[in-house]
């Protein structure tokens, strides 16, 4: 019981004792914090790498395996910060072909809008024009709440709220029609947790737009040498 | 203090989600179905036993006026250890508890036990203390959770196929069972809280009249 204790405050020596008291919170402070930076560098390649192989698992649930013939993940371009699919980063996008023939784009997207900060999304979007599927990559939504955009936390396993995306095009959804029903568009968001829901629809509404714009010029691009 | 003490203070006597009542804000946002409960509980038992070890290491290191602050660097630090080592090296643990570890630095409990028993105890007995607060945190979370879950959906263990995939959510009510929103959103768990909060104190005070009655027995019965 001998520890921390309050000292006794002597007039003279409180300034000593506010200096060494803050001479110890800055070693503290240093110490963590070197612990903190330590542990980040040693865990920064083994998280990059568990990303990377999740995002891999995530292009064969947005795109299936028969919908494309060539070596997807060479087919690969980057292109710069793209604001209509709410990125500020480059990002990479995917080019599916079968039989050498434009099939489909893999895209990366975000919605910056989300509860609770960014959400990012990756998607299919035929080259016909209509999303094949959109998967959730990662979001800090309220679990239990707004997580249901996530198909893995989606409690309706038949028919999970992320689907609904599949197969729609500008052709079946007109484009002023891409928003959450409160706010008067097609999609349906669950009671109680629109924020999340309305974030997602409206970044996937953008993306479409951005692929089918772009489409011509995405696949036409010559690809970049595959990491 | 023995270490059956301690057990008994965690699990019962000083419960925190019951008793003490701190932890209110991850207590009342998370525990809307058991597998979000569990998790966020297990959770919480690594950082507050992590936590209140290294505080209890450390203590005589720390001048009494900076102890808040330096518990509170101690604990975040120790906090974003653990979520980027469970990141890297236990990825698919961290994708069903990943969002619950930020979480915890909001849970004042994790303050308070650092403060009231890892300051002034030894690094295994304050280790116990913080498993044994966060194990009491937990069944609470997990009844909580069950409670809700159960009420608003009509299902137990939503979810817990990112735990065993192999398992799958128990439907007890009928499929068309409309769901009850209030019970999972936080209304709820203020609610169900306080029915929890109710039959603890129920329980404890039938235990003391039960004391009483018998004391006054022994003494009726000493002088004969």
């Amino acid at each position: 019981m001998s520890e921390l204790q309050p000292h006794e405050p002597s007039a003279p020596g409180a300034t000593g004792l506010s200096m060494r008291t803050g001479a110890i919170l800055v070693v503290f402070t240093v110490a963590f914090t070197t612990v903190m930076a330590l542990t980040y560098r040693a865990t920064k390649e083994p998280i990059e790498a568990s990303a990377q192989a999740e995002k891999l698992n995530l292009i064969g649930e947005v795109l299936p395996r028969a919908l494309y013939d060539n070596a997807l993940l060479d087919d690969r371009i980057m292109i710069p910060p793209t604001p209509e699919l709410g990125l500020d980063q480059a990002s990479a996008v995917y080019r599916a072909r079968k039989g050498g023939a434009p099939a489909a784009l893999v895209l990366e997207a975000a919605a910056p809008d989300g509860y609770s900060g960014r959400i990012d999304l990756l998607l299919a979007v035929a080259a016909s024009g209509e999303v094949i599927a959109v998967r959730v990559t990662r979001h800090k939504e309220t679990p239990g709440l707004g997580d249901y955009i996530d198909i893995r936390k989606d409690k309706h396993k038949d028919r999970p709220w992320i689907t609904q995306f599949n197969g729609k095009g500008f052709a079946q959804v007109p484009a002023g029609e891409w928003h959450v029903r409160k706010d008067g568009g097609r999609f349906d968001q669950v009671a109680g947790a629109t924020i999340s829901a309305r974030a997602v629809t409206n970044a996937v509404g953008r993306a479409l737009r951005f692929a089918v714009d772009n489409e011509r010029r995405l696949f036409a691009a010559p690809g970049s040498a595959p990491s | 203090m023995s270490y059956r003490e301690i057990v008994w203070n965690g699990l019962w006597k000083q419960n925190s989600g019951i008793v003490q009542l701190l932890g209110m804000c991850p207590l009342l946002a998370m525990s809307n179905s058991v597998v979000n409960a569990a998790g966020l509980g297990i959770a919480t038992i690594a950082v507050m036993a992590l936590s209140n070890w290294a505080v209890a290491l450390l203590r005589s290191l720390i001048p009494y006026e900076i102890r808040i602050p330096v518990f509170i660097l101690i604990i975040a630090a120790l906090v974003t250890v653990v979520d980027l080592a469970m990141n890297a090296w236990l990825h698919s643990l961290y994708l069903v508890l990943g969002i619950f570890i930020p979480l915890i630095v909001t849970n004042c409990i994790v303050l308070a036990r650092v403060e009231a028993f890892a300051a002034k105890n030894p690094p295994v007995a304050s280790a116990l203390d913080g498993a044994m607060m966060g194990l009491g945190l937990t069944l609470v979370l997990i009844v909580l959770g069950a409670v809700r879950e159960f009420v608003g959906t009509g299902a137990l263990f939503a979810g817990i196929d990112m735990i065993v995939p192999s398992a799958r959510a128990v439907q007890i009510l009928p499929a068309d069972y409309p769901g009850f929103l209030v019970a999972v959103l936080p209304p709820g768990a203020f609610i169900v809280l306080g029915f929890l909060i109710a039959l603890r104190n129920w329980i404890e005070a039938r235990a003391e009249r039960r004391r009483q009655r018998a004391m006054s027995l022994d003494t009726a019965a000493a002088p004969a």
